[in-house]
């Protein structure tokens, strides 16, 4: 049956997906999907290089949080990045976010080969990033990513009205006194929270799709921004289930694939459903 | 001059020919504002590689390159489709199409088994650059022999027939290929076969894809198509410079990658290299850094 370590995985899943649903919500309506992409690859180099420095300092390279810091900082300033070169006005946002992921992604490339030949031996844990293996997945990680669950849900009620309005009619927003800098700030910080948080689990190749694809199956099904809102959360939670439970079943399927499986079928089905 | 030969030529050559090709090709997928096209279709033809692996048990060649394109063109046809029937925002039809033939490809990997065998996820990941080896070469005279050129790596062969290719198709669609970039409405209106180009395109896209993957992974080949094309996108507003500056630049970005890599750090004393797939993406970024402070200074 279920062991205590797969139960352990599957709510940490579960609670990752609920945050990326909760989250993905907005970043869709508010086009920033693919930022999302940015912000996962560009945590690569962030990760290694906080890997990197703890072995130098001594102290336990495998442990999360340092390595989760250093990506969140990798992740922040890849989105400047992107923020930057589409200033130029001259390349779009598109060939922005592209050349900013895979060169991002190349400096954590780089950096894993460094770490590679150091006898700390710690690349096997940093790999995982990439695809993501949420078997590795302890206790005190899965409570961590439900207290971000519950930070992500908090954070998209108390900012609803703001975010429904960003979303739906900035400029209007902006007239009545919203600050759009600042709630457009709000939304990529948990944007790349989620991004950060799914590393270990689902793996930066296809974290943007934790964001993405529940929210799109809700917008299939929902009309009204609240019914979306659910959904997308219910949506992700039950993918991220589902996807752990598959992936600890089949040693060889990445749990980043699994999810992302589950989450497919889930939007095919939901395409079908709107034709009918 | 021989352990160069032998060590660093075939991954040097395969370099530069996937910067040139993937730099030239980028140019259309930056000026058509495209550039996660390019992203899209070197995950999606994961998948594609590995069932054409499975069913002829080659690792390379043509079966890998029919598996690949009919990947990219089911992709490619999927975004389209799925952009047409919802209104999905942004590039969220994009990105659920190319996870979710990423995923399939891992999961395939797995299932056929395929991994056990020769094809892996960090081949695909990293590139296997520092695998490409010319055992065969013995001094410059091996340059000119035949038996001995015969026997560079496979990767090598694909990345030169997919090069020449590209080059030729480019070439000989060069006027309708520009305007298909500036005004597709204007191109179809004159006749030419919009969706035709389009899918040419889209094919030529899958076979450098899967070409340059085998040396640099396919991750990486994301960065050889855009940053050359954005780089000269950013310093220059002519077409044909765009263009050819693009396929140059991917292939110098591609030779000073590996030498950063691997030859300077060891001429210089250092016993570690660096994977010289990642060098490459790092210079490609700064590259495009850099031609944004030029673009900016010169227009102050």
């Amino acid at each position: 049956m279920i062991t205590h370590n797969t139960l352990v995985v599957v709510l940490g899943c579960a609670a990752l997906g609920v945050a990326a649903g909760a989250v993905g919500c907005f970043a869709l309506l508010r086009g920033r999907a693919l930022l999302a992409d940015a912000m996962g690859h560009a945590a690569l180099p962030g990760v290694v290089a906080a890997a990197l420095l703890g072995a130098w300092w001594g102290t336990d390279p495998r442990a999360l949080p340092p390595l989760l810091i250093g990506g969140a900082i990798a992740g922040a300033l890849g989105l400047w990045a992107v923020q930057a070169l589409s200033a130029t006005g001259r390349i779009r946002q598109d060939a922005a976010i592209a050349v900013v992921l895979a060169s991002f992604y190349a400096l954590g490339v780089v950096g894993l080969s460094v770490v590679q030949a150091m006898p700390a031996g710690a690349q096997a844990g940093l790999s995982h990033f990439i695809l993501g293996q949420a078997a590795t997945m302890r206790a005190e990680d899965a409570w961590a990513a439900g207290l971000l669950a519950l930070f992500c849900l908090a954070s998209t009620v108390a900012l609803f009205p703001r975010l429904r309005a960003l979303c739906f009619d900035a400029e209007f927003a902006a007239l009545q006194g919203l600050n759009i800098r600042r709630t457009d700030a709000a939304l990529m910080g948990l944007i790349l929270l989620v991004c950060i948080a799914g590393l270990p689990a689902v793996g930066l190749v296809l974290v943007v799709a934790l964001l993405v694809l529940p929210a799109a199956t809700a917008r299939m099904l929902n009309q009204r921004l609240p019914g979306m809102f659910m959904a997308s959360a219910a949506l992700g939670g039950i993918s991220g289930v589902l996807g752990a439970l598959l992936s600890a079943g089949h040693a060889g399927w990445p749990t980043g694939a699994a999810v992302v499986l589950v989450g497919t079928a889930f939007f095919v089905a939901s395409l079908m459903l709107r034709r009918a | 001059m021989t352990a160069f030969l032998q060590l660093d030529f075939a991954p040097l050559l395969a370099a530069m020919l996937a910067g040139a090709t993937c730099g030239l090709l980028g140019s259309f997928l930056v000026l058509r504002r495209e550039s996660l096209l390019g992203d899209a279709i070197t995950h999606a033809v994961l998948p594609g590689i590995v069932l054409g692996f499975f069913v002829t048990g080659a690792r390379s060649g043509l079966p890998v390159l029919l598996g690949a394109a009919v990947a990219a063109l089911l992709a490619a046809a999927a975004i389209t489709h799925l952009r047409r029937m919802t209104r999905l925002e942004g590039g969220a039809a994009t990105g659920i199409v190319f996870t979710g033939f990423f995923a399939a490809g891992l999961v395939l990997l797995d299932v056929t088994g395929a991994r056990s065998v020769d094809l892996d996820v960090d081949c695909v990941l990293f590139g296997q650059m520092e695998t490409l080896l010319w055992p065969q070469a013995e001094g410059l005279a091996s340059l000119f022999d035949a038996t001995a050129l015969a026997s560079l790596p496979h990767a090598v062969f694909m990345l030169a027939g997919v090069g020449l290719a590209v080059a030729a198709a480019v070439a000989a669609l060069w006027r309708p290929l520009k305007l298909l970039c500036f005004d597709a409405a204007y191109a179809q209106s004159i006749g030419l076969p919009v969706r035709l180009l389009d899918i040419a395109l889209n094919l030529m896209l899958a076979a450098a894809a899967v070409a340059a993957f085998e040396a640099v992974g396919s991750i990486l080949v994301v960065a050889l198509l855009v940053a050359p094309a954005a780089a000269m996108r950013l310093i220059t507003n002519r077409y044909n410079s765009q263009l050819l500056g693009g396929a140059g630049l991917g292939a110098g970005v591609a030779a000073l990658g590996y030498a950063l890599a691997g030859p300077l750090p060891a001429a210089l004393g250092s016993a570690h290299a660096v994977n010289a797939a990642g060098a490459i993406g790092v210079l490609a970024g700064l590259m495009v850094a850099a031609a944004a402070l030029a673009g900016r200074w010169r227009r102050a």
